[in-house]
């Protein structure tokens, strides 16, 4: 099987995200970068798939700036075979990306047979691109999957939806699934791996090689900004069990007379 | 004056509260709704108070369940014919599933999840959450119409003094066209509550529960005030609770009306999932925790003790 995964490097989930000056995007001097961490259970699901199905190869993709390439490097010390970046600015919009990955598996001469990835980047949080790749390759696709099983043709997807219900689908492969956390749980790049990982085929081409270019942008941002701060609010004293009751009866009280939540 | 349809899905007898909020929001324009299956009464009544000018049922075979290729290619159909400017839905599952499909079959651009928005002539200007709510920006759409926009329940509220419509019922048949990812059934999950994502109140619990058991001591609470119970990252790593709980950056954005956080310390992913929730009360046995710079009302105390008087006296409040 040819099974392809689209990464994404983002922020750090710790990171204090600060607009730019001129509010077109964050200041990303000082960020640490990751492997966007949905994308994790992608790698993951792709090196099991690869596993139980013999000669099969996994790629992985990403879009974006090139100065530092450590999402891909982690997903080849996983195991993954080969890389393809496309060089772009780190905030493009879904529709340009999934162009951009459409363009790089057409780089890469082979036809996929799966293609995975997260089921959100946890920077813009567009859940966009997984959607849109599918429909642009017409092919099936699931997103939020929690649960994978199945062949080289047909596969068997949970996806998650409001209070953990799950939609069971079957599918005809080539299909693309969007992974949710709880699909399986991702390996740690070995040292071996990541020795192994520096030698892999990683190729680099530009926008212009994958056919995007500026008028595919659909979706513009500016006046990035912090979310306003919320005036501090009232703190009481509950440690002293004999005051405990009045605490929580005069918090109840508030919540109905100057909230007026309740 | 922009067209403008706004799909939504049923909820028995209802239309989803966020599209409620949709349609006053976009008091003025002309604005037609659609849904797979027969809108009911209630709903219609519902529509019209809040501004429908037409309500148009679709009905088609293998449209029973939603599968991401029948929906999409049932409502390209549908659109294709009626010149709309912009399609809304909800960020709902199936909204959010759905909505990037329908975008690319008209080569149309799409804005994800606005917490606001407004239409200045027909042009639509959006607001939205990036990084989990650390920080907002303004989001415009360009390229072939219609454009498309999925709103997030709860963010807008519902218009006090909305203009009514006329919600002229139609009928259309649609095609799902063919499938290749076939549904085969749903598995219900451990709730019937709202999920966390539409809830109104929500109660969370974090690494402080200790154990997946005293998580009835939250479900009590939540049972008496109609809230839906969340988790913190710590607790559900921990193995207290599923992921299909979790709030925060790699869990669920949640813009509820009261948020009651028990023994979450406050970790700026947990903050970036749930700062936007009008009301916050945090319950933590130690007064430096970060959740208290967002908290409305803290109570510095032990949540094993507080949370019972909280249920208590919520009871007492509500007469149960």
């Amino acid at each position: 099987m040819n099974i392809y995964v689209c990464v994404k490097q983002v922020p750090d989930t710790e990171t204090k995200i600060i607009p730019n000056a001129d509010g077109t995007f964050i200041e990303t001097g000082s960020i640490k970068w990751i492997m966007n961490p949905y994308d994790e259970f992608a790698v993951e699901q792709a090196l099991l798939v690869q596993a139980a199905n013999a000669g099969s190869t996994v790629t992985v993709l990403r879009v974006g700036s090139v100065k530092d390439t450590e999402a891909l490097r982690t997903a080849m010390a996983m195991g993954a075979d080969d890389a393809f970046l496309v060089e772009a600015a780190d905030n493009l919009d879904s529709y340009s990306i999934a162009k951009a990955l459409k363009g790089a598996i057409s780089k890469s001469g082979k036809n996929p047979d799966l293609i995975l990835t997260g089921k959100q980047a946890i920077d813009d949080d567009c859940l966009q691109v997984p959607q849109i790749l599918a429909t642009m390759l017409d092919i099936p696709s699931v997103s939020v999957v929690v649960e994978y099983s199945g062949s080289t043709t047909d596969i068997v997807v949970k996806r998650e939806i409001e209070g953990g219900a799950l939609e069971v689908y079957g599918v005809k492969l080539p299909a693309m699934i969007a992974c949710n956390k709880g699909i399986n749980t991702p390996r740690y790049a070995s040292l071996p791996g990541i020795m192994k990982a520096k030698k892999k085929p990683l190729v680099v081409l530009s926008l212009a090689e994958v056919s995007v270019v500026e008028s595919d942008r659909r979706v513009k941002y500016s006046h990035f900004q912090l979310p306003p701060e919320k005036p501090s609010g009232k703190k009481f004293d509950a440690t002293d069990s004999a005051k405990m009751g009045g605490v929580v009866k005069e918090v109840v009280g508030l919540l109905r007379t100057e909230a007026k939540v309740i | 004056m922009a067209k403008i349809l706004v799909f939504t899905e049923l909820h028995g007898t209802h239309v989803k509260g966020v599209t409620l909020e949709i349609l006053g929001k976009l008091s003025g324009h002309t604005v037609e709704i659609a849904t797979i299956g027969k809108f009911p009464t209630e709903a219609a009544t519902e529509l019209a108070k809040f501004g429908a000018a037409k309500i148009h049922s679709l009905a088609g075979a293998n449209l029973d369940k939603y599968s991401p290729e029948g929906y999409s290619n049932a409502l390209h159909g549908f659109i294709s014919k009626g010149a709309y400017d912009y399609v809304f839905a909800g960020a709902t599952s199936l909204g959010k599933d759905l909505l990037p499909r329908l975008a690319t079959k008209f080569d149309a651009g799409m804005a994800s999840e606005v917490t606001n928005f407004t239409m200045e002539g027909d042009k639509f200007f959006g607001t939205r959450p990036l990084f989990a709510g650390k920080c907002f920006a303004k989001v415009e759409l360009s390229g072939p119409k219609p454009h498309f926009v999925t709103v997030r329940p709860n963010a807008l509220g519902l218009n006090p003094n909305p203009t009514s419509g006329a919600a002229a019922a139609s009928d259309s048949t649609v095609d799902a066209g063919a499938m290749k990812a076939i549904i085969q059934e749903i598995l219900k999950g451990a709730s019937e509550k709202l999920d966390l994502t539409e809830a109104n109140i929500i109660v969370s619990g974090g690494r402080a529960m200790k154990e997946a058991a005293n998580f009835k001591i939250l479900d009590e609470l939540a049972n008496v005030i109609g809230a839906t119970v969340g988790a913190s990252r710590a607790a559900v790593d921990s193995g207290f609770a599923p992921h299909a709980m979790q709030v925060g950056q790699t869990g669920k954005t949640v813009a509820p009306t009261l948020y009651i956080a028990c023994g979450i310390s406050g970790a700026i992913q947990h903050l970036a999932g749930m700062r936007t929730s009008k009301v916050i009360v945090a319950i933590n046995t130690d007064p430096d925790a970060p959740i208290f710079t967002k908290a409305d009302y803290g109570i510095v105390g032990d949540l094993f003790q507080i949370v019972p008087l909280l249920t208590q006296e919520f009871k007492n409040l509500l007469g149960k």
